[in-house]
């Protein structure tokens, strides 16, 4: 079709004949056979010309619009190589964030576009079919841009040179590996829910615009066009999510208490998930844009509220354990921080205590727990660090056998003791952070008794080796004293310190 | 009553934008931060094809607005002729 016809239809027939029309029904193989999994996760679908893409795009508009997105990101790219963009950041304690996010959070995307691209074979409907299409080569778009936008970085800074093999290995990126593995292990429904709405629709906003606003504010030119690139198609996979739960629920009845548990579910699973970049906000940079705590309230109390209140007509309620996610918001930074601060040898980037400035913000940031709790813990890091006693902590934690966040985190009723649960399934016992973890657990035990827990993994020996130094240099490729420990004294403050010299 | 959103990146088509739906919609807050404009509303936000021709002085097409646009909140109904956000509750 040529760009003159489709100009004298309008948006909604333009939809309906490069989506619905699109389609055929089967005439010599069985429904049921063509698409195996629509059914098993007890999802009734009744109609699925009910399913509309509010935003009506079509393919040939989308490859006009990314195309245009690209060309917009690219120059940019070249500008910032061009000009040195790197020595732009306000300072290089910064980077660290990158390197978390190029580790964390890029093999994500791959795993949403390889997500996508699964579920949507998988569906009976045009509609849907084509939705997870277009964000399928969304998320692979994405996965490049970043990957293009560090790549610069990566030429000067450490920590950034393995971040496949390290996503697949280290500690920490389990976290965010067994959310996704655990997604994308699900049905196709579950994945829409966990994924296109509790992700994309309920925690995306947490996780893109804090992390962009502050790239923004630290000079970092290329992680805040890239990351705005890609949450342009965010704003699209939102409003499907939105869409998709509608659907769903207005579909049949009984699909309200499954997706009910799902939203339960995937809520604690995105918060848990992201204590990291609860951390980054407060600690990791330099020139900071909102606390973690602002942000919650701001993007989960008062949007998430909002979304929840349209909800209940469906019968669907908040979901489970919300509420302590909201006392959460003034410990999870605090306790993720100091986790990394003593792994810090077992880390692909550096950690440091807070300097006395930033320490004040904190304090007036956090007034009920930072000064009662934490700055007290964080001065006595920092008077044994000057003496030479930097404290590294050589025991490895307990992890939870859902989140696999190690048991640091406070209960929510007492902030002085730590939260730790624990069930037995089949002869064997399994310990939990949470309420919310054990209960998605006792869900589904079969499934997270096969959770790959790094701890136990080294303690059975299959990480390479015995000692630490074996499983962090050999096994997770951290180059020790290059990419780890504390920044003060670190390769990376000595290089920095050199370049401005010589500018 | 719910707060509808759009976040829009701080850029030359946003400030026209921005100015156009503030004609549209009076009761419309806009929020400024890094590299970023927020604009709030009660319930429904409604920009107009017409309104943001005029402010930015050539044709516009409303899925144009996906190249801009970072974030929303509440439903979406979307033509031809205008981009509405809203909640039904």
């Amino acid at each position: 079709m040529n760009a003159k016809t489709s100009k004298r239809l309008n948006m909604k027939e333009r939809y309906r004949i490069m989506t619905r029309d699109l389609g055929w029904e089967p005439s010599y193989q069985r429904y049921e056979d063509i698409f195996p999994q629509e059914g098993f996760e007890g999802i009734k679908i009744t109609d699925w010309d009910q399913w509309e893409d509010p935003f009506r795009l079509t393919m040939d508009n989308y490859w006009k619009f990314q195309a245009e997105k690209e060309r917009k990101l690219y120059a940019i790219f070249d500008a910032v190589s061009q000009n040195n963009g790197q020595m732009k950041i306000s300072d290089p304690r910064y980077l660290n964030a990158v390197k978390l996010f190029i580790t964390a959070v890029t093999p994500l995307e791959y795993n949403a576009y390889k997500g996508y691209a699964r579920v949507g074979r998988q569906f009976g409907g045009v509609g849907a079919r084509i939705a997870c299409q277009m964000q399928s080569i969304d998320e692979l778009r994405h996965t490049q841009t970043q990957i293009h936008a560090m790549s610069h970085y990566n030429k000067y800074f450490g920590g950034m040179h393995d971040f496949p093999h390290m996503f697949d290995r280290v500690w920490y990126l389990s976290v965010p590996k067994s959310f996704f593995e655990d997604a994308s292990t699900a049905g196709p429904f579950e994945f829409l829910t966990a994924i296109s709405f509790s992700f994309e629709y309920v925690l995306t906003n947490l996780l893109f615009l804090p992390f962009m606003s502050g790239a923004a504010y630290n000079g970092d030119m290329n992680t805040v066009t890239f990351g705005f690139s890609a949450q342009s198609d965010e704003a699209r996979h939102m409003t499907l999510g939105l869409e998709i739960i509608k659907f769903i629920l207005e579909q049949h009845e009984d699909n309200v208490p499954i997706v009910q548990q799902w939203l339960d579910k995937w809520l604690w699973r995105g918060y848990r998930l992201l204590s990291i970049v609860g951390m980054m906000m407060d600690y990791m940079l330099p020139n900071k844009v909102m606390s973690w705590a602002e942000a919650w309230t701001m993007y989960y109390e008062e949007a998430g509220g909002a979304l929840f209140k349209e909800l209940e007509r469906y019968g669907i309620r908040p979901p489970k354990y919300a509420d302590q996610t909201v006392i959460g918001k003034d410990h999870v930074s605090h306790q993720a921080w100091f986790i990394f601060y003593q792994y810090g040898h077992a880390t692909a980037f550096n950690t440091w205590v807070p300097t006395a400035q930033e320490m004040d913000w904190l304090s007036e940031k956090y007034p009920d727990t930072f000064d009662r709790l934490y700055r007290p813990r964080f001065e006595l890091l920092a008077e044994k660090a000057a003496r030479g006693e930097r404290f590294y902590n050589d025991a490895l934690p307990q992890l939870c056998q859902v989140c696999q966040i190690p048991l640091a985190i406070t209960e929510p009723d007492d902030d002085t003791l730590l939260s730790h649960r624990d069930t037995v399934h089949d002869g064997e016992r399994y310990h939990f952070c949470s309420d919310g973890c054990r209960d998605i657990f006792h869900h589904e035990p079969e499934k997270y008794v096969q959770a790959w827990l790094p701890v136990h993994q080294i303690l059975q020996g299959n990480c390479g080796g015995a000692d630490m130094e074996k499983v962090i240099g050999d096994y997770y490729r951290i180059e020790m004293g290059e990419d780890n420990l504390d920044f003060e004294g670190s390769a990376e403050q000595r290089r920095w310190a050199a370049w401005k010299q010589a500018v | 009553m719910s707060r509808v959103f759009i976040a829009l990146q701080d850029n030359e088509n946003a400030r026209f934008i921005v100015e156009a739906i503030g004609e549209d919609n009076p009761e419309a807050e806009v929020k400024h931060s890094p590299a970023m404009i927020r604009v709030e509303a009660d319930d429904r936000l409604v920009i107009r094809r017409e309104t943001v021709e005029e402010k930015l002085g050539r044709d516009w097409d409303t899925q144009e607005l996906q190249v801009d646009m970072i974030s929303i909140g509440g439903n979406v109904d979307e033509d031809d002729d205008s981009f509405t956000l809203y909640w039904n509750s």
